[in-house]
């Protein structure tokens, strides 16, 4: 045989959801009912939804942990928690909200609207989706193992060396949190590929590069950036491991080793992860907040070169963190010009979200007004993050409340505050409800005023000389009453938080029903039914615009008309069409996978493998690493369902 | 002099009155933050104090300006009139590009972040080196969680180690090497400079220089464990006769025992706590903790936990572990008589 008996031209029909053709499509995408299709379900809604529920449960601990933290702060020398305690709490509170909260969240936006918006089926590689989710939530819980052991790690999210090394942290603390951090680089790696693969090959005919909505250039964008960070980080935890398990020496300074290279490794990573988990959810606001401005963005293309602007440049400033660990000030000028020039494509987003609004006529829904405040939010997480790039300035405010107070306008403000707006605007997508907007109302204003009320003191706190990562301090320095209100504040933002959730457990069955555009949105998404069947369209759409759906009102129509039920039938098996990487021309149909225990299967086998590092004990190690490889063989085995067919079997 | 030195370390905000700076007529002043850094003592602060100010400024500036844009922006075209979700029929326009918003915007952030580029090179450039060759050189050690200082000398009987209070001669550039034999830690005395880190296998340079005598609290700023909450540092600027009175007590060894009580005292002192603890002149020689010689001249205890008086002296003898927990020092179960011998022989170490 060769290749050429293979090929065909799909049919182009018209076809809507409620066709033979739907039902068929109904059956041969949806996932077996029960615990089977629980386990082994690769539908990217299905696990977009997960990533969503699993990080706002870590949201919530991460959440809890603090507001423990803050009663203990609230006043001077209070004894509620013994330093270790206040340690651990520390170190958990912020490895649980950046690494299992912040990006996971928007990889659930991601997951569950790249197919959407990109008038696609699934994901490029729906087994390796599943597998990434898996792996997230097991890596979560390995971590979250050590707190419930009473061994949680103790030297921050950092975790500088030589205090995580075993002669000052001779239990197993540090060991969960870097073979847990190992662990969860394999869910954001693979992660990243899917997506950038994705965003390459699975757009619908016509959605050339210029056409594709922000979000997705957002999230591609960090995962092209993961997929150059995260091996730093994994490499890095690896040698903290050894140097604890094997006494390999790499960061011993009595040894040869260099206690400064962990840093240089640790932020290499972790700067460009501060972009990671902001760059995504401006992408949301980007083609959300349009939406309540009835009008298309402004400067769409400088949107999209600033963010990606952003990412390169986020490679060039780690050395920012480090302006006070004695490096040359020449080496540090550079990076302290960089950390000032990396703000300019920023500023291409603000502006342009202003000149959206104004330029617009505002619809004030609780998700604009969470935008809206997200855009002040981030201006003040913005120009005190430009504070810390003067580096004479730096090394006062670093390492004080000014800086605990500039990352939480960054992560609340820019993503906690975009990941409350997305909700309210793709929530009635996911359940076919919308959410209450009186209860957003009340929502919106109680996190907004209690998150200023217990972040913005901190920043006075800190030029006041509060150092961070202190379990107590003493009175008669005038800390006493800026913490009293940051601890109310962060009380109100929980309660706040607290009404989220209760707006989305009562509109989940009792709001009103949204229809497919409750908001009159312009990309395909809102084209589908909410929630959007297992398939998501009958035909694969056809795309002659960036706004599919708002190209007749605005003259976008230059280029033809974009036709959402009239396209190429794909529905011998589970079918998916690939096209070229920028002019989005149809390139192969491909053949996507069924359901599969595999990705779950081979996440146990890591787990067990990982425990068996954890507990130094190579049999259980071996073992699991061995039912690593037969799990990947099996879910790799090649399936003649998954060849090119020219005719569907009978 | 002495009183102000106790009240800094953690009793009560009257060491700020200390602090030489203008009180604003509000009712909080400058000198109710002892720690702060937007007001300075020191001839390197000096220019970074004006750079912060400026950025701040700044930074508050584009705040408000940007609140303002986003506030008026939304109030004046605003749709509320409408119930959801009927509120979105409002027709989809694109009326006027708004790239200019972009431009302009943009345009002038850069050219006003570049500015504070060039204002922050500058500001490098005049405290990377001292403007006078240092006239004293410190040898910090951190620990977890003290501060060891040896005062450098070319003679070998003039150098001499004191723990968690150091003393400067006022209007002269003092140099610090900073080394530490366990984790990292940050040196930061934030009335007279920013934060230089300790970093065990290299050796950390930075430099201070008082402008007028006070008393200036300093605390570990790099996270090192479990009591990185309590490892304060005093650092005491004198005039230079009294920095250099101060320094001649500290070098001589500590007093012989006038009485026989002082010298049990001593005895169960160097039993008890020789093994950790150093006091010159006896057979106390231990290296893990402070060195005790002259305790007496401390304004405080246990790196600027504690105020130096004897009913907290007793404490931390008796328990550490509850005033620290974690610290190095163990509770050792001494007696209440034996406690009291020690701490007679204590209070003799002027």
């Amino acid at each position: 045989m060769s290749a050429t008996e293979y090929e065909r031209t799909p049919a182009i029909a018209e076809k809507g959801y409620e066709t033979p053709l739907a039902h068929d499509l109904e059956a041969i995408w949806e996932s077996k009912p029960g615990i089977r299709g629980f386990l082994s379900t690769v539908d990217h809604k299905e696990i977009g939804i997960r990533y969503l529920v699993t990080s706002f449960v870590f949201l919530v601990l991460g959440g809890i942990e603090a507001l423990v933290m803050r009663l203990q702060l609230a006043g001077p020398n209070k004894s509620l928690l013994t330093p270790e305690q206040y340690n651990e709490l520390f170190s958990m509170h912020g490895l649980t909200m950046i690494f299992l909260y912040a990006l996971p969240v928007l990889s659930g936006f991601s997951n569950y609207l790249f197919p959407l918006v990109l008038g696609s089926r699934d994901m490029a590689f729906p087994r390796l989706n599943a597998f990434s989710y898996w792996v997230y939530v097991a890596s979560g819980i390995f971590m979250y193992a050590s707190l419930v052991l009473g061994f949680a790690p103790n030297d921050g999210w950092f975790s500088y060396v030589p205090y995580a090394l075993k002669p000052y942290n001779p239990g197993p603390n540090m060991d969960f949190y870097a073979l847990g951090m190992i662990f969860y680089g394999v869910s954001t790696t693979v992660g990243s590929a899917n997506f950038v693969v994705t965003f390459l090959r699975m757009r619908a005919p016509g959605m050339s590069i210029n056409r594709v909505p922000i979000l997705t250039w957002g999230t591609v964008t960090v995962s092209f950036g993961n997929l150059f960070a995260v091996p730093a980080v994994s490499l890095a935890f690896l040698m903290m491991w050894a140097d604890r398990q094997f006494n390999t020496h790499f960061f011993t300074p009595e040894t040869g080793g260099q206690p400064l290279l962990w840093q240089h490794l640790f932020w290499m990573f972790a700067h460009p992860w501060v972009y990671v988990v902001v760059l995504p959810a401006m992408g949301l606001v980007s083609d959300a907040l349009p939406i309540f401005c009835r009008r298309p963005i402004v400067g769409y293309t400088v949107v999209v070169l600033g963010t990606i602007t952003t990412m390169v440049l986020g490679f060039g400033v780690w050395l920012h963190h480090m302006f006070a660990t004695g490096l040359p000030f020449l080496a540090l000028s550079f990076f302290s010009a960089a950390s000032f020039v990396i703000t300019i494509p920023s500023a291409v987003a603000v502006f342009a979200w202003i000149a959206t609004i104004w330029t617009g006529r505002p619809v004030i829904t609780t998700a604009f007004l969470f935008f809206a405040g997200f855009i002040a939010m981030f201006v003040i997480g913005g120009v005190s993050g430009v504070m810390t790039a003067a580096v004479p300035a730096d090394r006062q405010l670093t390492d004080t409340y000014f800086v605990v107070a500039h990352l939480h306008y960054v992560l609340i403000g820019i993503n906690l505050f975009a990941v409350m707006g997305a909700l309210y605007v793709w929530f009635p997508k996911i359940t076919g409800r919308l959410m209450s907007e009186r209860l957003g109302r009340w929502n919106f204003w109680l996190v907004f005023v209690g998150f200023n009320l217990g972040f913005f003191p901190m920043h006075v706190t800190g030029l006041m000389g509060m150092p961070r990562r202190i379990y107590t301090y003493p009175d008669g320095l005038g800390w006493d009453t800026l913490n009293l209100i940051t601890t109310m504040g962060a009380f109100v933002l929980a309660i706040g938080i607290l009404l989220l959730l209760i707006n989305l457990a009562i509109s989940r069955r009792g709001g009103a029903p949204a229809g497919p555009n409750p908001w009159d949105g312009p990309t395909l998404e809102w084209a589908t039914p909410s929630p959007p069947p297992p398939y998501n369209f009958p035909v694969i759409p056809l795309v002659a615009s960036r706004h599919p759906l708002w190209e007749e009102r605005l003259g976008e129509t230059e280029a033809g008309h974009s036709e959402i039920h009239r396209g190429p039938v794909l529905a011998d098996g589970k079918e998916a069409l690939a096209t070229t990487a920028l002019d989005a021309q149809p390139d192969v149909i491909l053949k996507m996978p069924e359901d599969s225990y595999a990705p779950f299967v081979v996440t146990l086998a890591m787990a067990v493998a990982f425990t068996g590092l954890l507990l130094a004990n190579w049999w259980v190690a071996g073992i699991g690493g061995l039912a690593i490889l037969i799990g990947s063989l099996v879910w790799l085995w090649p399936e003649a369902a998954l060849a090119q067919k020219a005719r569907r079997p009978a | 002099m002495r009183n102000a030195r106790r009240a800094i370390v953690a009793g009560s905000g009257m060491a700020a009155a200390l602090l030489a700076a203008p009180r604003p007529a509000c009712a909080l002043g400058w000198a109710d933050f002892p720690m702060n850094y937007l007001t300075t003592a020191g001839v390197k602060e000096r220019p970074v104090v004006a750079l912060t100010w400026g950025l701040m400024g700044i930074s508050i500036a584009v705040i408000v300006l940007i609140s303002l844009f986003v506030l008026v922006g939304v109030l004046r075209r605003r749709n509320t009139d409408v119930s959801l979700p009927e509120a979105t029929r409002i027709p989809v326009v694109r009326p006027r590009s708004g790239l200019a918003w972009i431009s302009i915007g943009v345009g002038v952030s850069t050219v006003v972040l570049l500015g504070m580029m060039g204002w922050t090179a500058v500001t490098m450039a005049k405290i990377a080196r001292p403007p006078v060759d240092p006239a004293v050189t410190i040898e910090i050690r951190a620990r977890q969680w003290w501060w060891d200082a040896r005062y450098e000398s070319g003679d070998p009987t003039r150098i001499v180690d004191v723990a968690n209070e150091i003393h400067i001669p006022v209007g002269k550039a003092v140099e610090f090497k900073l080394q530490s034999d366990d984790v990292i830690h940050s040196f930061w005395i934030p009335a007279l400079g920013g934060k230089t880190d300790v970093i065990p296998g290299q050796t950390n340079m930075t430099w201070l220089q008082a402008e007028r005598p006070g008393v200036y609290r300093g605390q570990c700023a790099e996270y090192c464990g479990k009591q990185h909450g309590h490892m304060g540092i005093v650092v005491v600027a004198d005039v230079p006769e009294d920095f250099q009175a101060w320094l001649d007590g500290q070098i001589s060894p500590a007093r012989e025992a006038a009485s026989q009580q002082v010298a049990e005292g001593r005895d169960r002192f160097i039993q008890r706590c020789g093994a950790c603890h150093t006091v010159r002149g006896t057979r106390a020689g231990g290296a893990l903790g402070p060195d005790l010689t002259h305790l007496m001249s401390r304004g405080s205890l246990a790196a600027a936990t504690l105020p130096n008086k004897i009913a907290y002296l007793s404490g931390w003898i008796a328990n550490p572990q509850t005033i620290k927990p974690g610290a190095q020092m163990p509770n050792l179960e001494i007696s209440g008589p034996e406690l009291a011998s020690i701490r007679s022989y204590l209070e003799t170490l002027k």
